[in-house]
């Protein structure tokens, strides 16, 4: 083998190797790592300048959107997608409810030292390949590593950038009395998901998690040319957290029809048995949108063309309430307050 | 969902509203104590209290484990964690219960305390396994449905020579619960608080059967229904009791037929006396000092028990004067009437024990019906 042949002298062991603190160091072991998964995986003509940072172009009209989102799941595999799709579908998401077109990522890997090569290939390659098929590129990256015991594998923090078209505000704070809310799926999926497969509490359920890129979604829906004040996506803290932050913003009141939620029956079987509320279950491929009464069927026409929108449902409306109280008729036919998350949500003993 | 959808459909929900409104047309009120956390719980989630007419009113009871727990109970258990270096375990909702010092377990486990939440007493056991080199307690809490798996817990540490596993045991028992609201003076003698009958338990009749509620119907003279925790076990409960008040009646029914007998069940009762005895007395947060109220390890097991092994003592610690949590979970107080209530002390800063589990009657009203106590303006 010729000495002076590019890169290095034995590539990473992928099926054995490990992460080690010279993967940290700055020095040779890192930019091998950087060469040989990171660039390998999202390979694009910015990432390829090879820079300190990515020279984008300038998008043409609009506004620009910037947003960052930290993961830390656990476990990093999970039912239906991982930490590395989910980093990449979380962001996309937080810049689609703002009714931005996302444009580019960036990435930054906080890695454990122990990390198995081969899990941070798998994560990598779920990561570019979410990547790739939402169209947007990671552009700029960076590394770490810290020392066995200091972090949970990998954590990963992408920013997304995109861009929203002017005149379109998508706000938490502009839900008016009588405005229509509505819901682009089930509940619960991705939490139970995750649940299910907890070191200490496995179960066996046909529960995967609803991880999913909306802004096709979205843009479909803004194409309806429906009167849209708010979308968000209900991820930690679910349904229940999403609309009373809504609620707080608009200072405004909230009833939700229970029987218009749509749950998924393993996902409330598996709820029901833990003592969980499906409201206050994490969803990563969900939005919830808030739209002007008159324009809420024409909406939910939209939201229902699309693949990752047809389960979606009018679950309720703005109304005015000093108190802003969220409010729920139950399926049995009471009334109840869907209140703000207290802490997490530990399960109950009896 | 099959088996669940059933006790929660609304139409039916509706039939017995209207058989409730008629047959409680009586001119009279009718005043029940759900005692069982669990009821509280689904009362509130499904707002059953909609259901029913205005001479008829809930009254919440003590039956939320965690919410009588004792202050001092958990400051053992923070002491165990923070200054003898042991590994505690414990259900989830005890975590945030308000302890001495502004601590919680929670608070506590921040501070460096290994302090692990687990779903089960066999989980407990299990960390034990996997670290022979660690001191591990179990904080063992709640009534006589939790009760079995702690005694099976100690059985089984014994049985395979487990030497870094004991418990804090604090389970306590429902019936003398039931018999002190009964004998307090606001029911006997200023009758603060007109108690017309119980909601009996669920999970825990499941245990030790609907006998020993039979002594209280027939001393007492109030009627007992054993319900299960589904709403609509709730409202056919409450027609229940209706019924027996119309007809003069004090007796023991069992709505939850399809879990309880009136024996219960032997094999797990057997587990608990052969674990178990009773103490003299135990306190009980909101309640006071209880005789005969709660269970600790039997001497053949001391090994296993953590006030032995760690040589604990029980310090009172009285709550906050303000905090109405014991006259709430006689029944003497509504939540709203506390000032507390909602202000200093809300789920994410509980002052008092009934606003930490989401089955305790303070944490229930604000989660679930404090839109109740405001005016709604309508759209």
């Amino acid at each position: 083998m010729s000495a002076t042949q590019s890169g290095y002298a034995r590539p990473l062991d992928i099926r054995k190797g490990q992460i080690d603190l010279s993967h940290g160091g700055g020095g040779r072991a890192m930019a091998q790592l950087i060469e040989e998964i990171f660039r390998a995986a999202f390979a694009n003509e910015y990432l390829a300048q090879g820079n300190d940072g990515a020279v984008l172009p300038v998008p043409e009209g609009g506004r620009m959107v910037m947003t960052t989102d930290a993961h830390v799941v656990s476990p990093l595999f999970f039912p239906g997608g991982d930490i590395g799709c989910l980093s990449v579908h979380g962001t996309i998401n937080d810049l689609a409810v703002m009714g931005a077109r996302p444009l580019w990522l960036a990435a930054s890997f906080i890695l454990e030292e122990g990390l198995p090569l081969a899990d941070l290939r798998r994560i990598t390659d779920s990561m570019a390949q979410a990547a790739r098929a939402a169209g947007v590129p990671v552009v700029t990256g960076d590394t770490k590593v810290v020392e066995r015991g200091k972090g949970d594998g990998i954590f990963i923090t992408t920013t997304g950038v995109g861009v929203v078209a002017d005149g379109l505000v998508l706000s938490g704070d502009r839900a008016r009395p009588g405005d229509a809310i509505l819901l682009s799926g089930t509940i619960g999926d991705h939490g139970m998901a995750v649940m299910s497969r907890r070191e200490n509490l496995a179960f066996d359920a046909p529960i995967e998690s609803d991880t999913a890129a909306l802004h096709g979604l979205v843009a479909g829906m803004l194409a309806s040319g429906a009167d849209i004040h708010a979308m968000r996506d209900p991820t930690r803290g679910g349904l229940a957290v999403a609309l009373n932050e809504i609620a707080r913003q608009s200072g405004v009141g909230m009833v939700l029809d229970e029987a218009g939620i749509p749950l998924r029956p393993a996902v409330e079987a598996a709820c029901e048995f833990l003592g969980y509320d499906p409201l206050y279950v994490a969803n990563e491929g969900k939005l919830v949108a808030i739209c002007a009464e008159g324009d809420a069927a024409r909406l939910l026409a939209a939201m229902r063309a699309h693949p990752l929108g047809r389960e979606s449902a009018i679950i309720g409306a703005v109304q005015a309430c000093p108190h802003r109280f969220v409010q729920m008729k139950t399926r049995f036919g009471g009334n109840r307050n869907v209140d703000w998350l207290t802490g997490e949500q530990l399960p109950r003993i009896c | 969902m099959k088996y669940v959808d059933e006790f929660r459909d609304g139409k039916l929900a509706q039939n017995i509203a209207r058989t409730i409104a008629r047959e409680a047309s009586t001119g009279r009120s009718y005043r029940f104590m759900e005692f069982c956390g669990g009821h509280t719980h689904a009362i509130s989630r499904y707002g059953v209290a909609d259901f029913l007419p205005a001479n008829v009113r809930m009254i919440h009871g003590p039956g939320c484990p965690v919410c009588v727990l004792p202050v001092g109970r958990i400051d053992l258990a923070i002491g165990l964690a923070l200054e003898r270096g042991v590994t505690l375990c414990s259900y989830g909702d005890p975590l945030r219960v308000p302890a001495s010092g502004g601590l919680s377990l929670l608070k506590a486990r921040a501070r460096g305390g290994d302090i692990r939440m687990v779903y089960s007493a066999s989980d407990a056991l299990s960390i034990a396994r996997a670290n022979p080199e660690r001191e591990m307690v179990f904080l063992a809490i709640g009534f006589e449905t939790t009760t079995p798996p702690t005694a099976l817990l100690i059985k089984q540490a014994r049985a395979e020579g487990r030497n870094n596993l004991s418990v804090l045991c604090n389970h306590v028992l429902t019936p003398s619960a039931i018999m002190h609201i009964l004998q307090s003076p606001e029911v006997r003698e200023y009758g603060t608080v007109p108690l017309d009958g119980f909601i009996g338990p669920a999970h825990v009749s499941a245990v030790i059967g609907s006998r020993p509620y039979e002594h209280f119907a027939r001393e007492y003279r109030k009627p007992v229904v054993i319900s299960g925790f589904e709403p609509l076990d709730v409202m056919q409960s409450i027609l229940m009791l209706i019924r027996q008040i119309n007809d003069g009646r004090a007796e023991v029914e069992n709505e939850f037929s399809r879990a309880v007998t009136r024996e219960g069940n032997r094999k797990a009762q057997a587990l608990v006396a052969e674990v178990f005895e009773l103490r003299r007395t135990f306190e009980w947060r909101g309640l006071g000092e209880v005789p005969y109220s709660a269970l600790k390890i039997r001497a053949e097991y001391a090994a296993f028990d953590a006030e032995h092994r760690f040589g604990l003592r029980n310090t009172p610690v009285p709550d906050n004067p303000a905090c109405e949590c014991g006259a709430i979970l006689r029944g003497a107080r509504k939540p709203a009437d506390c000032k507390l209530f909602g202000a200093a002390c809300t789920p994410e800063n509980p002052m008092g024990s009934c606003m930490v589990s989401s089955e305790g009657a303070c944490a229930a009203h604000y989660a679930y019906g404090r839109f109740k106590d405001a005016e709604i303006v309508a759209a």
